[in-house]
């Protein structure tokens, strides 16, 4: 018995090694890992803090339609009543606080429209599609189409 | 009418055109399947007591650690932001197969392959220690973690304990290759990877491509260093690669009957692109020259009698296109399956680069360094001892 564990005992040695490594992984894991890591999920907690700190840039079709009655009420009869205020116009929360201090681009229509309506096969087929360089070329879409009520009566 | 798009021929969904999944992702489960074979043609020896198979042993197992240490190298080079891997180690995410996967990768190194060659090394690097001068002794004096008792009782430990790594080394190294499988077989939009028998095909193809390299790199040490090969050791080497194969290739062609029967709605769609895209890499070199034609040539050692420089060079020439074919099959698998578009209406191309991070050039270094490591531990860690007539170094006379 004395023997056999006089000639096992260097096997100790590797499994120390490991146990080392084990240890210094846990000590790198400890400080790396971010404390906040999993309080939710799979991810850090306090990123929920640091996202709802950053300043808001869009301000949400309601808070357009308190001022732009007109827009809004056409808008919302027409074919884009889906689509919100700001695809188009882009970010507006500065404007919407107040409008002397940003004005929303107001796009040239074509490339915009195209942007969403061109032909693609992988859309949908529900999805009114025109391949712009056939359907009435060298016009602005917004001669024929108004782009808050696009269809045309 | 949309504008052609070079390289795709009907439709294609738009994420479909350009191949995310690029030669480098090809050379990862090869040389994980290279690693998986060499080890278990080492465990042959040691587990089943194959004493033929002796002289490849240690072989074998330096093999199977250089190409382990190349393995995750392409998927690092794949990875926009490599630095990130290290966090599936500090963040396990479980319900990731592919996350997990560094786990069953540190087990294998860590716990079975270095484990095991340092038991079977020890009284070498003990031994070498003592006589060797400079930085040698050095090295060789660190690796023995300061245990110098390589007296007979401690070396029967060393060798019930590598007896017992090894065992749970081959489970170890099923999982390795199987989990390889996995990760492809379990994607289910994918009609070309998803099957349950792809974890089992992955294994035995990892066996093949295993036991035909180490075959190889043994007639190529024995041969640089002037020394005699061992027939016995060779011709069984051999007849065990024409079995593994044997049930590799049946499970292949169970894969394709099955596909062919069942005829599912995927069917046309992946039977046009084996037709077109994929009959060179697929039909020809896979199938063709790289399996039925070294199959037919380890076959006819067992049917007919061949001289030994016969049979020394059907070897070579079977292990080379095994390896070929091998290859391709790993190719077939990862590029085929994103050649061919979800909606089964079209087709596309892969375009390889060269010398781009994930081009042909960086593929060609990552397939050289692994022999450039081997070549390293062998010098360091000598697989055969130089003198005539030694335990390791040649087999029992034959019956
Ligand atoms: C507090 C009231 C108010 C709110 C809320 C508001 N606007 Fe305005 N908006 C105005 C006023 C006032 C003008 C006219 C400014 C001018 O002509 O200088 C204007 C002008 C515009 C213009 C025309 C700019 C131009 O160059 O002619 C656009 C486009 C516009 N707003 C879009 C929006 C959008 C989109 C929203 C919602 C995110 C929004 N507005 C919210 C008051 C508001
Ligand atoms: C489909 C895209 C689109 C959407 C959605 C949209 N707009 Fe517009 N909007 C335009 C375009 C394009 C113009 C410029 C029209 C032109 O030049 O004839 C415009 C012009 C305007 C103008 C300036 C009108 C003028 O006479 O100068 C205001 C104000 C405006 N939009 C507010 C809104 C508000 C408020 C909403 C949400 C209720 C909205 N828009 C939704 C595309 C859009
Ligand atoms: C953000 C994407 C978007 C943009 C930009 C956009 N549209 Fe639309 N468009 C829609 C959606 C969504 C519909 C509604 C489709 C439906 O419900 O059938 C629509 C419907 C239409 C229709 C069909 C009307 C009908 O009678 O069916 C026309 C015409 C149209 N848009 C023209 C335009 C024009 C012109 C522009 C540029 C000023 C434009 N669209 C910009 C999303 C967009
Ligand atoms: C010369 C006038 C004119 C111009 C300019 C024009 N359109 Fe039209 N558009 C039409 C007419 C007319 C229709 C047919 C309306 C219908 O069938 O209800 C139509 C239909 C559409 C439709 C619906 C197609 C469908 O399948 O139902 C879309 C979307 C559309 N246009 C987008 C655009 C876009 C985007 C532009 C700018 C590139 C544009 N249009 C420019 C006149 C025009």
């Amino acid at each position: 018995m004395q023997g056999r564990w006089k000639d096992s005992i260097h096997l100790i040695r590797p499994a120390a090694v490991f146990l080392a490594g084990l240890l210094l992984f846990l000590v790198v894991r400890a400080y790396i890992v971010p404390p906040t890591f999993g309080q939710y999920g799979h991810y850090r907690g306090a990123v929920l803090d640091e996202v709802r700190a950053r300043p808001v840039k869009y301000a949400g079709q309601e808070t357009c339609a308190g001022c732009h009655v007109e827009e809004t009420e056409v808008k919302g009869k027409g074919k884009h009543a889906t689509v919100a205020c700001e695809a188009c116009h882009g970010p507006a929360a500065r404007h919407a606080d107040d409008p002397g201090s940003m004005r929303p681009m107001k796009p040239e229509g074509t490339a915009l429209c195209a942007g969403c309506h061109e032909m693609d096969t992988a859309k949908p087929k529900w999805f009114r599609q025109v391949n712009t360089k056939e359907h009435m070329p060298g016009m602005k879409c917004t001669e024929c189409h108004a782009a808050h009520s696009p269809a045309l009566h | 009418m949309m504008t052609p798009v070079p390289g795709v021929e009907g439709f294609m969904y738009p994420n479909e055109v350009e191949l995310q999944w690029s030669l480098l992702i090809v050379l990862y489960p090869y040389i994980t399947g290279l690693v998986a074979g060499a080890f278990i043609l080492a465990s042959l020896e040691r587990v089943f007591r194959v004493k033929a198979v002796k002289p490849t042993y240690r072989l074998a197992l330096l093999t199977a650690l250089a190409f382990l240490l190349v393995a995750p190298l392409p998927l690092q080079l794949h990875l926009g932001h490599p630095e990130r891997s290290f966090e599936m180690y500090l963040t396990p995410h479980r319900s990731s197969a592919m996350a997990m996967f560094g786990f069953v990768y540190l087990w294998y190194l860590l716990v079975v392959l270095l484990a095991e060659i340092w038991l079977d090394y020890r009284a070498d690097i003990v031994r070498m220690a003592a006589v060797e001068t400079g930085w040698r002794r050095w090295l060789y004096r660190a690796l023995t973690l300061g245990s110098m008792n390589i007296s007979e009782e401690a070396r029967a430990v060393d060798d019930r304990v590598g007896y017992w790594i090894t065992i749970i080394g081959i489970p170890s190294a099923f999982l390795l290759h199987g989990y390889v499988g996995f990760i492809f077989g379990s994607v289910k939009a994918n009609a070309w990877w998803s099957t349950p028998l792809m974890p089992i095909v992955f294994l035995f193809s990892a066996m093949v491509s295993g036991i035909a390299a180490v075959m190889l790199l043994y007639m190529a040490a024995m041969y640089m260093q002037g020394k005699k090969v061992d027939m016995l050791c060779l011709d069984t080497i051999a007849k065990y690669l024409f079995f593994v194969f044997l049930i590799d290739f049946s499970l292949e062609m169970l894969d394709l009957v099955h596909r062919i029967y069942e005829a599912d709605e995927s069917f046309r769609s992946l039977d046009f692109m084996v037709h077109s895209r994929l009959w060179t890499s697929q039909v020809v070199i896979q199938i063709v020259l790289g399996t039925c034609v070294p199959l037919a040539l380890l076959a006819a050692v067992l049917v007919w009698r061949f001289s030994e420089t016969a049979r020394k060079r059907m070897y070579v020439a079977a292990g080379l296109l095994t390896l070929v074919g091998i290859f391709a099959m790993r190719w077939n698998v990862v590029i085929g399956g994103q050649l061919f578009s979800k909606s089964y209406l079209g087709y596309t191309s892969y375009k390889l680069d060269f010398a781009t991070r994930e081009g042909l050039l960086p593929a060609i270094v990552l397939m050289l360094l692994p022999f450039a490591i081997l070549w390293a531990l062998v010098k360091l860690l000598p697989p055969w001892k130089p003198e005539e007539g030694d335990r390791d170094g040649v087999c029992p006379a034959a019956p």
